[in-house]
């Protein structure tokens, strides 16, 4: 068979030189530097032949040529390319004549250095198993103790719960219940429930193959793939879900018992439930196209509400209607970071937005959803159910459309979209919810300062 | 003793790039692209297990050959001269995690990123699960001025280095 004219006529320009390969007679290979012609239309490269008696190849050897690229960089090398050709060489005229019967290649600007190390994972998999047959004991690949937590439990996206907690806790500060406390044990329950949530997620990402499937999965999308690279059992990840889950309502429990059972009850076993539901079967809402809607309502208006009810230990419309930007930021962060996962998606059969939406319909509803969470922050603070200096979150709307330009650059290459737009996605959501706060705790001081009454 | 020949020591220590040709299961030769490293004793390259095709071929079959064929590939001046190296290779793999780690200092003096790419090597673990390959040169064959119209100069070495 022999290898396709495009191939030959890619290996054209952007090469200096060949390399002919050939086992010589003591069993070794031997590697020859070369010039080289293409003449893809008979599907033939010529060689001129080196100088040297080791170098007389005979009419139907079988050789290996190699094309290669790098451009050294100050601290290393790009343009990484290189095609590799097999077949039998012949005279012809004064040079051989390669006539490919086989090819691989490999050009980092088509295939990311990131995207090639994940296909090959199997590969690492499988070589570490036979080490480990060869030894008669399991070789795993390690990690620190702590970089394995970072990575098991994703913890950097705390600020996910760390950001409803503290706008629940400042809403009913602003109406004069406050405990340092109260504030702390909220946080800390919800937290252990979010870790629970990311850790299962990936429990059952796994067992659904939806990790494996995911070839381009970033820093911020993908999950932690701890199972999938070997680094930790499914077993393990079960239970460490299940602490934290434990740990969680345990926190829970204690509060409702506190400060007031049934209200918080039913607000925490909603949250733990839509956060088994997102990934967990029967439902698997994320599956289902919701997961959007699932995060937004357990991380927007149960965390605030329930960190509220801590504090207040009575539930307010205005700190339903807090909850409520910062429950579509949060939102928009998974929407923006299905965005690369969308082809390991939709093998999975997980219909998320992205997978079922184009890309001009996924920008337009970003587009959407951050206006209309900055309306509702400047429309709440204005008729006074935020308080005034809340409107200093709008400073984050820079923010917001250098995310949204991003998407429309870069929304089919995972790598550039990490860099551009996932990570500042994640920041526009917690500065704006930051910055809510910040309304919050200038209105509460200036209340107790008989401040002016536009930063009330 | 140095194991390689002056000019071939100077391109080895040099070279950002050699293509490193192993023996297939049936009998072909296999070319990757590879960093060359060089301790003055033997010729170190190493590979992800990501990677570790290579690393099977070698155990089958050690017969390696390392050529040095691209001159401009250096963070200085040109390579003067063109080198192939025909050795056996041994995969070093005692410990996958740490055993390649002693030729750190030989890849963070070619690639200098690559110390900041480990300092961040949660994000792609199973990159820095590795194995070392030490090569023991057998044959050297040099082209001055990577004149490949010329007949290379070989030397036999002891192969004991």
């Amino acid at each position: 068979m022999a290898v396709a004219p495009e191939v030959l006529r890619g290996i054209e320009t952007g090469f200096a030189h060949a390399v002919l390969v050939f086992v010589d007679t003591q069993g070794y290979p031997l590697s020859v530097a070369t010039e080289f012609q293409v003449d893809a239309e008979r599907g033939v490269v010529l060689l001129d032949p080196p100088s040297g008696s080791d170098f007389d190849l005979r009419d139907g050897a079988e050789v290996n040529v190699i094309v290669s690229h790098i451009k050294p960089q100050e601290s290393g090398y790009d343009e990484r390319r290189y095609v590799q050709l097999w077949g039998t060489i012949g005279k012809e005229g004064s040079r051989y004549a390669l006539r490919p019967t086989r090819g691989q290649s490999w050009d980092e600007s088509k295939m990311p250095f990131f995207k090639y190390s994940e296909v090959t994972v199997p590969q690492a998999r499988a070589y570490l198993d036979g080490l480990g047959r060869e030894r008669g004991r399991p070789v795993k690949p390690r990690l620190s103790f702590g970089w394995l937590a970072l990575r098991t439990t994703r913890a950097p996206f705390l600020t996910a719960t760390l950001v409803p907690v503290v706008l629940g806790v400042a809403a009913a500060a602003y109406e004069g219940s406050w405990s340092l406390w109260l504030a702390f044990l909220p946080f800390l329950g919800g937290a252990f429930v979010h870790l629970g949530l990311n850790v299962s997620n990936d429990v059952f990402d796994t067992m659904s193959g939806a990790d494996a499937a995911n070839e381009t999965p970033t820093q911020f999308s993908g999950g932690s793939r701890v199972v999938h690279y070997g680094l930790v059992k499914l077993r393990t990840l079960v239970l460490i879900s299940a602490a934290f889950y434990l740990a969680g309502i345990g926190i829970g429990l204690y509060l409702a018992v506190e400060r007031g059972f049934w209200p918080l009850f039913w607000i925490g076993a909603v949250g733990v439930a839509i956060s088994l539901a997102y990934t967990a079967p029967p439902l698997r809402l994320v599956h289902r196209g919701i997961g959007e809607i699932t995060v937004a309502l357990g991380f927007g208006p149960v965390m605030v509400l329930g960190s509220y009810f801590v504090q207040a230990q009575t539930l307010s419309a205005e700190a339903l209607y807090v909850s409520i930007p910062v429950a579509i930021l949060i939102a928009l962060v998974l929407y923006v970071n299905e965005i690369p996962d969308r082809a390991g998606d939709a093998a999975a059969g997980k219909r998320t937005l992205p997978v079922r939406l184009s890309k001009d319909a996924v920008v337009a509803g970003y587009v959407w959803a951050v206006g209309l969470t900055y309306a509702l922050i400047a429309v709440g603070a204005v008729a006074g159910i935020l308080p005034r200096p809340a409107l200093i979150a709008l400073a984050t709307i820079p923010l917001a459309v250098k995310v949204t330009r991003a998407l429309r650059r870069d929304y089919d290459d995972p790598y550039a979209l990490m860099f551009s737009a996932m990570g500042k996605n994640v920041q526009l959501h917690l500065f704006t919810g930051m910055l809510v706060f910040a309304g919050y705790v200038i209105a509460i001081a200036a209340d107790r300062l008989n401040a002016p009454l536009f930063l009330r | 003793m140095p194991a390689l020949p002056l000019p071939a020591e100077d391109v080895f220590r040099r070279a950002l790039v050699c293509e490193f040709t192993v023996i297939g299961p049936a009998g072909r030769p296999i070319t990757h692209p590879m960093i060359p490293l060089y301790d003055g004793d033997k010729i170190y390259l190493h590979s992800s297990v990501l990677f570790s095709k290579k690393l099977d071929h070698i155990k089958a079959n050690p017969k390696v050959s390392v050529a040095v064929t691209d001159l401009g590939a250096t963070h200085g001046g040109p390579l003067n001269d063109r080198v192939t190296v025909q050795g056996d290779a041994l995969v070093v793999e005692d410990d996958p995690h740490t055993t390649w780690q002693r030729i750190m200092p030989l890849w963070i003096e070619k690639e200098p990123i690559v110390k900041e790419f480990y300092a961040k090597r949660v994000a792609l673990p199973l990159f820095w699960e590795r194995a070392l390959i030490e090569i023991t040169p057998r044959r050297v064959l040099v082209w001055p001025r990577g004149d490949m119209s010329q007949s290379p100069s070989v030397h036999e070495t002891t192969g004991v280095a």
